[in-house]
């Protein structure tokens, strides 16, 4: 309700000071683009991945630009309103716990092949470490991971086997949580 | 059109009024950022806490001291109401009125300021009905209100086992999305890092051979000590009660602050260092953090709860002796009494006229009055466990922060990070302090109305204060073991303890005799009489002779079977929709399966639609089993 359009508020004042910039930067005569205060026509004004990036509520996330990328309109982070507020809403407390895994395997998913491979596991630790492992401890619970949660053994999680994981987790749903 | 438009903004801005009403929100929000969920939920637990006393206050206030104060006779005019001639002088003091007793004992915070007339006011409010009903209505709504609770986190509960995956959890789930705040980004991140590296090396090290003999020895001795300690802690507890009742009997101006409050102060005292007692012991024992914590639980959940139950053996022996000593107290009353009149009446044959046989109230013999004796321990012990809380915040946290911060300047080794530090904060010993008072407020608030209220008060400077504090002086802890998955095992804890308060004061309802001369049930000989009078008098007599026909055994005996009967059945119904529940999302999961393998874009809403397609019975028969791929060709 309110806190949406606040944060609508925010995104737009943030949009049109880079308009204006775009503007006196390329000397051409540019409309001056207005921030449309209506959306009922659903214009195509979108919010820039550094501004998400430097949020209160994300800045410290080492995933923010994962979770950028995954609720963006075209995976390059920039997002729309409508991206901005199904992001909120995933992230929120009252998201079902069916839609909180699916987005987070999505997030942890860097390559985007729908499944979490290796390689993405080892990113997911290096960036919860920052690097602070070795690479040799980094495998190690790569593979501990892969032994614990691959269902179908097929070297990689899938949705199915992130999920089933996922689910009996005592920890997720109160810690994969944004309050706004 | 209009109508409706402005309907659905006026809905939505009542909802948002509505979620704006919710108390301490924002400071919730702080302490979450900066500390991780799990002491927020502390926090939330309170909060959720201080709705159920604020239900229990309205019911008490509105409905029992309300209406005496308005209504009923006022402070004076019975022997009841007044303070006895014997304690006027001291009535007002201050250190009569923290001890609860003098002008603060003889006023609607306590049972025995209430009258036993049936009916008060203009209203005919019927006082000892409402006083009974409204005692077994807060603790029916206690009841309901824990149970729902715990059925709404009971789908949280993943039912699985704690270490299958391990690794993967600690991958997945330990980033904590809450934290907005880069000195607790910084903790988290190096207590992952930590939490990895011991993970990493209990997993290299669970090949070596363990010393069993030893290890089961060490564990053995350190129960043995726990043991004494609890035995010990028993023992403390009878002693201190024992004494209290001999400083009872002496002048209370020759005992001193530690004489009046030393029971208080050692069941709190007890309370405070038993944990450090029961962390030592474990020590010795070499489990697995998750399992020493749920231990550590186990034994500080024991210990506070034979306290309470040493605490009230000794209160229902000071009760008998107290019944005892009415016993006599009627008695001399009768003879005081008569002796009274046969004064006046010869003095009134020397003169003709003379004004009619009065006493004034506070001359009056008064009798023991135990409920009132019951409500003022209970009353004082909730007292002296706030002073203890807030002065061990004050000195534990506060002070040794301000020490830490100022004198690590010129300090031979760094205070911050070796000894003492800064303190952590304490969910599960706050959790259980915050369970254990709420028990003792079930207990005494029968006796003494005035409870409920008081906790109120306790709560709300309890959440501004410990707040502040967690801000102020606490750091995040270094290594998070959540003892429950959800919070269900605090609510179970709570509702046992709900259980276990309720039932000695059922048993005195049910059992004793109330005072003669003081309460709403004076003159009666059990309080549930009040019941059987209400309905001779007030109910048209076919009523009570129908009600009086359902208290027969046999009808009561038939109703139980067919309660047992139908918790069997739900049983049943529950056993078989959790099987039907699990069937469905193996479904599903075949279902993801097959959409995976049919390349088309994942999206759950699809998957849910075909789920219901598939669930079609056309589905089950065996010659359509290819029904799967079926489903798939009919989305475009």
């Amino acid at each position: 309700g309110q806190q949406a359009n606040s944060l609508h508020t925010r995104a737009a004042g943030s949009v049109s000071g880079l308009h204006i910039f775009h503007k006196e930067g390329d000397h051409e005569d540019l409309a001056p683009q207005l921030v449309p205060l209506d959306y009922t026509t659903c214009p195509d004004v979108k919010v820039p991945y550094e501004l998400i990036g430097s949020m209160p509520e994300l800045k410290d996330n080492p995933f923010r630009q994962r979770i950028a990328q995954v609720f963006s309109e075209d995976g390059d982070g920039h997002m729309t309103l409508d991206n901005f507020l199904d992001m909120f809403s995933v992230m929120s407390e009252m998201a079902p716990r069916d839609l909180k895994a699916y987005y987070a395997f999505k997030i942890y998913d860097f390559n985007n092949d729908d499944y979490i491979c290796a390689w993405d596991l080892e990113q997911t630790v290096t960036k919860l470490t920052r690097g602070e492992l070795s690479a040799e401890e980094v495998s190690l619970v790569c593979e501990k991971v892969l032994d614990e949660a691959d269902g179908d053994h097929d070297g990689r999680l899938s949705l199915e086997d992130f999920q089933n994981m996922i689910l009996r987790a005592p920890d997720f749903l109160s810690t994969f949580h944004i309050r706004i | 059109m209009m109508m409706a438009k402005k309907w659905a903004k006026f809905l939505r801005d009542f909802e948002n009024f509505k979620a704006a009403c919710v108390p301490w929100e924002n400071k919730i929000k702080a302490i979450e950022s900066q500390f991780g969920s799990s002491v927020a939920s502390y926090f939330l637990f309170l909060r959720w806490m201080y709705g159920v006393n604020m239900v229990l206050f309205i019911l008490t206030f509105s409905l029992i001291m309300l209406p005496e104060y308005l209504w009923g006779l006022p402070y004076g005019s019975l022997p009841r109401k007044t303070v006895p001639r014997a304690e006027e002088a001291s009535a007002a003091n201050f250190g009569v009125l923290y001890d609860f007793n003098g002008l603060a004992q003889y006023s609607v915070l306590f049972y025995g300021y209430y009258d036993n007339k049936r009916t008060i006011g203009w209203m005919n409010f019927r006082l000892p009905l409402s006083y009974f009903l409204v005692g077994i209505m807060c603790i029916g709504y206690s009841f309901l209100v824990v149970l729902k609770a715990m059925t709404k986190n009971i789908g949280d509960d993943g039912g699985g086992d704690d270490n299958t995956f391990n690794f993967s959890w600690k991958v997945f789930t330990s980033w904590d999305y809450l934290i907005g705040n880069p000195e607790t980004a910084d903790n988290k991140f190096n207590s992952i890092t930590m939490n990895f590296k011991e993970a990493i090396t209990e997993e290299k090290a669970a090949q070596v051979e363990e010393n069993v003999h030893l290890i089961r020895f060490l564990r053995f001795l350190a129960n043995f000590f726990v043991f004494l300690t609890l035995g010990g802690s028993g023992y403390l507890i009878f002693w201190a009660v024992k004494r209290s009742q001999e400083f009872a009997q002496q002048d209370p101006d020759t005992l001193g602050w530690w004489e009046k409050n030393e029971m208080n102060m050692v069941m709190s005292l007890l309370g405070m260092f038993c944990p450090t007692l029961f962390d030592l012991f474990a020590e010795l024992e070499d489990y697995h953090p998750l399992i020493a914590l749920k231990w550590l639980l186990g034994r500080i959940f024991a210990l506070l709860l034979g306290n309470l139950y040493v605490f009230i053996l000794a209160l229902m022996d000071e009760i008998n002796n107290k019944i005892e000593e009415e016993k006599l107290v009627k008695a001399n009353i009768t003879l005081w009494e008569a002796n009274m009149i046969k004064a006046y009446n010869a003095s009134f044959s020397e003169n003709s006229t003379g004004p009619p046989f009065f006493v004034h109230p506070a001359d009056v013999p008064r009798g023991p009055c135990w409920e009132t004796m019951v409500g003022q321990e209970f009353v004082r012990l909730t007292v002296s466990d706030v002073l203890t809380t807030y002065v061990t915040i004050l000195i534990g946290d506060f002070l040794r922060a301000c020490f830490v911060r100022f004198c690590n300047y010129c300090w031979c080794w760094d205070l911050e990070y070796g000894y003492p530090s800064y303190t952590e904060f304490d969910i599960s010993g706050n959790v259980l302090a915050l369970i254990f008072n709420q028990g003792m407020i079930w207990m005494g608030s029968f006796f003494a109305p005035s409870l409920p209220g008081i906790n109120i008060l306790r709560l709300h400077t309890s959440m501004y204060f410990q707040c502040w504090a967690v801000m102020c002086c606490n750091v995040p802890e270094a290594r998070v073991f959540k003892a429950s998955r959800s919070n269900n095992f605090y609510l179970g804890m709570l509702l046992l303890i709900l259980f276990l308060s309720t039932m000695p004061v059922l048993y005195m309802i049910v059992s004793l005799p109330p005072s003669f001369d003081c309460g709403p049930f004076s003159g009666k000989n059990r309080m549930f009489e009040v019941i059987g009078e209400t309905l001779e008098h007030d109910f048209p007599s076919w009523m009570a002779k129908i009600l009086r026909q359902l208290s027969n055994p046999g009808l009561v005996i038939a109703v139980i079977l067919v309660m047992v009967l139908a918790i069997y059945y739900l049983n049943a119904t529950a056993k078989g929709q959790k099987a039907a529940n699990l069937d469905l999302k193996k479904k599903m999961k075949m279902l993801q399966l097959l959409v995976a393998s049919n390349k088309y874009p994942e999206s759950p809403e699809k998957v849910h639609f075909a789920l219901l397609f598939k669930s079609n019975a056309i589905c089950e028969r065996p010659e359509n089993k290819h029904c799967g791929t079926a489903i798939f060709l009919f989305y475009p």
